[in-house]
């Protein structure tokens, strides 16, 4: 099996942190590339958008609502079950696991791309999507629906976070000025795409390698969960992507994001909103654990099980 | 000519980036005229926090007052803070010019 450029530069950053490399990214350089990134899949998801109709989608995305939180309250179960976690960190936990990782989406955009395997282009929208409702449910299910609790503050931290906004600003930028609008600035984010996933990714294994240094602390437990749990929530979201009938490449493309955890947006609102978590052990999962899985093998393998999905 | 200062108290909190926003809307509420924000980066009990992204990074900020006011702040940091999240504080006596302005 031939790896994809963009994964030896992940596994070139986790080598060099193991190895306590002097090697070190700018910080301002790491939110540029992910700038980018955002702001690609975004036009590239209203681009897409901007050629069919957007009814249809209602249903699919009260149906990515409700996968987000059956895989929250899952992961919840999990955790405080076997796992015996105190409430508020599998809480905090559960909620990395019912989000998303646009960086996990996007090598795997990048993936089926290098196959020439096509996917639906609301999948971007459906992201953005699924960044939130796990956040939600995280606060709730760390201090039960309290007078006290800043709903709005707390509504506007989850819907308008870095990430959302941008995916959210480029979709519609895209949806406006359509393929040919978009044709004068597609050097830079569709054109340089690979260029900026692989830099970025690279920064992604120097970060990756410290949270593996934690997770000597947290136990096989952690370890555990941080490999089931992607391949369950993989399972829940094929199943999902086939009830709406989604082609192969949208099949795999759900079942990433439904495996995905995510590391950006549900940690800091987590730290906000339920600060008696410790983020160490929600960290050390999503980034040590289930991020490298993902990329590593969890792509290919939803691939497969999408194609066996969509044969049968 | 000589020089006329006097006396202020300077409050410098060291904390989580992620706080900045929830924190200058408590400073604000508790009558902070002004205050300067660095990025910071260190290593305490909560570990290396070397900024080199998001969840990583810290700020400094500091705040200069009049004593009274420095404790009253301390005492709110104490109460709201200090439990759940990477912060150090300290005063300090600094003189400054122009002394209505703190």
């Amino acid at each position: 099996m031939q790896l994809d450029p963009v994964i030896l530069f992940f596994l070139f950053g986790l080598a060099a942190g193991l190895l306590r490399s002097e090697l070190k990214l700018p910080a301002a350089l790491y939110d540029s590339l992910s700038i980018v990134l955002l702001l690609a899949i975004g036009l590239k998801g209203g681009e897409g958008l901007a050629q069919q109709a957007l009814l249809p989608l209602l249903p699919q995305i009260g149906a990515v609502i409700v996968l987000c939180l059956i895989q929250t309250l899952l992961a919840f179960a999990i955790l405080r079950g076997p796992g015996r976690f105190e409430r508020a960190d599998a809480a905090a936990t559960a909620a990395h696991y019912g989000s998303v990782s646009v960086a996990t989406f996007a090598v795997a955009v990048a993936w089926l791309a290098a196959r020439g395997i096509a996917f639906e282009p609301q999948m971007a929208i459906l992201l953005a999507i699924m960044e939130v409702p796990a956040i939600l449910l995280g606060i709730i299910l760390a201090r039960g629906i309290r007078r006290e609790t800043d709903w709005g503050k707390l509504g506007h931290e989850a819907f308008l976070g870095k990430g959302v906004t941008l995916l959210l600003g480029g979709m519609l930028i895209g949806w406006i000025a359509g393929p040919e609008g978009l044709a004068p600035i597609k050097g830079v984010f569709f054109d340089l795409f690979k260029g900026v996933l692989a830099l970025f990714l690279l920064e992604m294994g120097l970060i990756v390698s410290r949270q593996m240094v934690e997770l000597k602390r947290s136990g096989p437990f952690l370890i555990a969960f941080g490999l089931g749990m992607p391949l369950c929530s993989a399972l829940l979201g094929l199943g999902v992507g086939t009830l709406l009938g989604f082609s192969t490449g949208g099949l795999t493309l759900l079942a990433t994001l439904a495996a995905s955890a995510s590391y950006i947006a549900v940690p800091a609102a987590m730290r906000l909103a339920v600060p008696e978590a410790k983020p160490a052990i929600s960290l050390a999962a999503s980034l040590g654990v289930t991020f490298p899985f993902n990329i590593l093998a969890g792509i290919p393998l939803y691939h497969w099980l999408a194609s066996t999905v969509n044969r049968g | 000519m000589p020089i006329h200062t006097e006396t202020r108290t300077l409050l410098t909190i060291v904390t989580e980036g992620v706080v900045e926003n929830l924190l200058l809307a408590d400073l604000d509420r508790l009558g902070v005229r002004g205050y300067t924000i660095t990025n910071a980066r260190g290593s305490g009990a909560h570990g290396l926090r070397d900024a080199n992204w998001d969840a990583a990074t810290n700020i400094r900020v500091e705040i200069i007052c009049a004593r009274a006011q420095a404790e009253n702040l301390i005492e709110f940091l104490r109460e709201h803070y200090f439990a759940n999240y990477a912060m150090v504080t300290f005063l300090h006596e600094v003189e400054v010019l122009r002394p209505e302005k703190f």
